[in-house]
């Protein structure tokens, strides 16, 4: 009888809360709902109903998908310092940036779904039942490595709140192969993504050898921030106590992570604006606007603007230890790096597109509609997750076993 | 801005109404096709890959989708599978100082291949430039968009664009599902039933030659031209990318005809031929005439050679 009894555990655990738990849920169904329904738009007459055209192929999806990808990787690039030094404050909070993790690919997944034409041959993709183009597509790597990566950490956090459910130690010796694999396998999510773009003769902007660099630089920006806000908020409203230690010490990470990508953009600003080719035109586009055009121009500023400012309060001892300039530093830091690697890096591809065509992309309610949507899908999932593992955590919530039921 | 690029003013303001219709929608259009008892939408689900079916398996295709087309655009229509002729490597040749930017060939080749009418799809972008101006490797100044009472216009020039055919194509590389492909006879052909509309092509695309279905495409029955190839002119699909083939359907004749575009030019500016054939008229004006290809410094290697016979 147990395995249905921790059903209902499970089960009960999620779906019963607060009243700020419930208007929490039902806010995000609201936008899943208004996400859901806008697909549907989107299914009935095609992609046409977003912004993007022939010149400017893939838009507001992949934009968002690239800055999740980041997301994902650096939610569990933690454990390098806490393994690799032992820093146990950080240690223990792994568990949380694996979760993300998770919810983080998963609307990774959903965004380059949504963004396909013909999501009905989706299996067309499957290895041996497809036909996937594996190793000529940079796609087809990304397929294996985000589902790779996705597995992982399932089966870690899974394996480690299974075993803490159950009153038992989780073994090193099961988790730790897993979770050094897990270290280069997020490297790999992030440059395999990068080199989708990298590889690509046709679009200069992106054919340059900083650009999986800067990937991996950036998104140690941005994972952390979200991670040390994440924290704040499970201190909160759990038992679960996190050192204020552990969090400066990813501020700390994160200084020296944007010192890193604020200086290959500029070795990126220097090499275009300085030999002035023709391949400085998707630069100008983003920064100063081309032939008139200049929709990304306030944007990118404003990315640049709330980098540079996150990156001081970082970098200042007294700033990052101080609760609410950290918390402006982060989300400042998240808002610039979202620019910066979402439509500041997908949109330059295009534009001038490889005719010397500008056309300027705007996203269409639609587009943002089906966006929102997924992101309240993966805030509902990780919400579910986090529900459900820190009652375990704390050893609150524990599991029927053979034993209990004798 | 563009006759290219579809208004997107066509379409209905996003009302309450109109939106919880998509709702609606969403639950009826999902991906697989439940609720239907026709067997054609499973089998057109399970479709194989165009180069693993059998022969067996082809036909069925094809009488399947030739009596869809059939029902959809109420005439007969004829879906050739023809293979690529034995030592055939075709090649363009585009003698630069005859085009006068008619755009002819544009609409030739959408009626001949039948493009979507609307949403508009054109697979030949003729670029004007002003001489003196820069042109071939910096195509900023270049405009597809021009409008003029007469053509030519007095100072400018016109360089029409279209798929290269690359020996060397970056877009079959990056697909992730081999729906494009390189044949034989050097033509790069997408299997419309395979394509899973990721337009990750179009990204590696450098002469910007792929066209995505954005919409459902639409072309009225008497227009549409029913002789087919499987490879090339038959009807798409939404949510599909497609190309310039050098209309399959006709190059693979014997004897074959002419593409479109080369059929139509008043000025006898195109030219079409056998590379492998040393005697072709394309072989003379290679060996004969100053030729260029576009983009050589990305060694895509393209079989579409601009010339300059005067």
């Amino acid at each position: 009888m147990y395995p249905i009894k921790n059903f209902f555990i499970v089960l009960k655990q999620v779906t019963v809360g607060s009243k700020f738990y419930y208007a929490w849920l039902a806010f995000l169904g609201l936008l899943i709902f208004i996400g859901a329904a806008s697909y549907g738009i989107q299914l009935q007459k095609g992609l046409i109903v977003s912004a993007m055209r022939d010149q400017v192929s893939w838009g507001f999806y992949i934009s968002n998908f690239t800055f999740l990808v980041g997301l994902a990787a650096a939610a569990v690039l933690l454990v390098v310092p806490a393994y690799i030094y032992n820093f146990k404050p950080i240690k223990e909070i792994v568990l949380f940036g694996e979760l993300l993790a998770v919810a983080a690919i998963t609307m990774c997944i959903m965004f380059v779904v949504i963004d396909m034409g013909r999501i009905d041959r989706l299996w067309h993709v499957i290895p041996f039942v497809g036909k996937m183009n594996f190793p000529a597509s940079l796609l087809a790597w990304d397929i294996i490595v985000l589902n790779g990566y996705l597995a992982i950490n399932l089966l870690i956090s899974f394996y480690a709140l299974y075993q803490m459910a159950h009153n038992r130690e989780y073994s090193l010796q099961i988790i730790k192969p897993l979770i050094i694999l897990s270290i280069p396998w997020a490297v790999s999510i992030h440059t395999v993504t990068a080199f989708l773009f990298n590889g690509l003769s046709a679009r200069p902007f992106w054919n340059a050898s900083i650009l999986a660099p800067r990937f991996l630089a950036s998104a140690f920006c941005s994972g952390p921030a979200v991670m040390m806000l994440i924290f704040q908020i499970i201190r909160k409203v759990s038992k679960i106590e996190i050192d204020n230690k552990a969090i400066f010490k990813i501020a700390e990470l994160v200084a020296y992570a944007m010192g890193i990508n604020l200086f290959l953009l500029a070795a990126e600003f220097f090499k275009e604006f300085y030999s002035g080719s023709i391949h400085l035109a998707p630069m100008k586009y983003l920064y100063f606007g081309l032939h008139g055009h200049n929709a990304l121009v306030p944007w990118m500023w404003t990315a640049m603007l709330f980098n540079i400012t996150a990156f001081f309060l970082f970098l200042r001892p007294r700033t990052r230890e101080n609760l609410l300039t950290l918390n402006i530093a982060c989300v400042l830091i998240i808002i610039g790096v979202y620019i910066e690697k979402g439509m500041g890096l997908s949109i330059p591809g295009f534009v001038p597109g490889t005719l010397g065509e500008i056309y300027e992309y705007v996203p269409t309610f639609v587009e943002k509609a089906v966006t929102v949507g997924v992101w309240a899908t993966g805030a509902l999932i990780y919400t579910l997750l986090l529900k459900f593992a820190i009652p375990i955590y704390t050893g609150e919530l524990r599991f029927y076993t053979r034993e209990t039921e004798m | 801005m563009s006759k290219n690029t579809c208004s997107r003013s066509k379409f209905k303001p996003l009302t309450r109404r109109n939106f919880l219709k998509g709702t609606a929608a969403s639950a009826a259009t999902l991906a697989i096709p439940v609720n239907t008892s026709d067997a054609s939408v499973w089998q057109a689900f399970f479709q194989k890959h165009f180069q693993e079916m059998s022969k067996a398996e082809m036909a069925e295709v094809i009488k399947r989708l030739e009596k869809n087309y059939g029902e959809k655009y109420k005439t007969s229509f004829n879906i050739k599978t023809s293979t690529a002729l034995p030592d055939t490597l075709f090649g363009y040749g585009l003698d630069l100082s005859r085009c006068i930017g008619c755009r002819r060939c544009v609409y030739a080749c959408v009626r001949e291949n039948n493009q979507s009418r609307d949403p508009q799809i054109h697979y030949i972008s003729v670029l004007e430039f002003e001489k003196g101006h820069k042109w071939v490797s910096d195509l900023e100044e270049a405009d597809k968009y021009y409008y003029p009472h007469e053509v030519p216009e007095d100072g400018h020039f016109y360089m029409p664009v279209q798929c290269q055919q690359c020996e060397n194509p970056p877009c079959v590389k990056v697909c992730p599902t081999r729906a494009t492909w390189k044949e034989p006879d050097g033509i790069v052909v997408v299997d419309y039933n395979w394509c899973i509309g990721c337009r990750y092509c179009m990204a590696a695309c450098p002469y910007g030659a792929r066209r995505f279905n954005w919409g459902e495409p639409q072309i009225a029955r008497e227009e549409i031209n029913p002789e087919t190839h499987y490879l090339g002119n038959r009807p798409r699909y939404k949510g599909v990318v497609e190309k310039c083939t050098f209309c399959i359907q006709r190059v693979r004749g014997n004897p074959g005809r002419y593409p479109a575009c080369v059929e139509i030019c008043p000025v006898g500016a195109r030219k079409f031929g056998n590379l492998l054939d040393p005697k072709s008229e394309i072989r003379y004006l290679i060996e004969n005439k100053r030729v260029f290809r576009l983009k050589e410094d990305l060694n895509t290697a393209p079989k579409f050679y601009y010339f300059f016979a005067t």
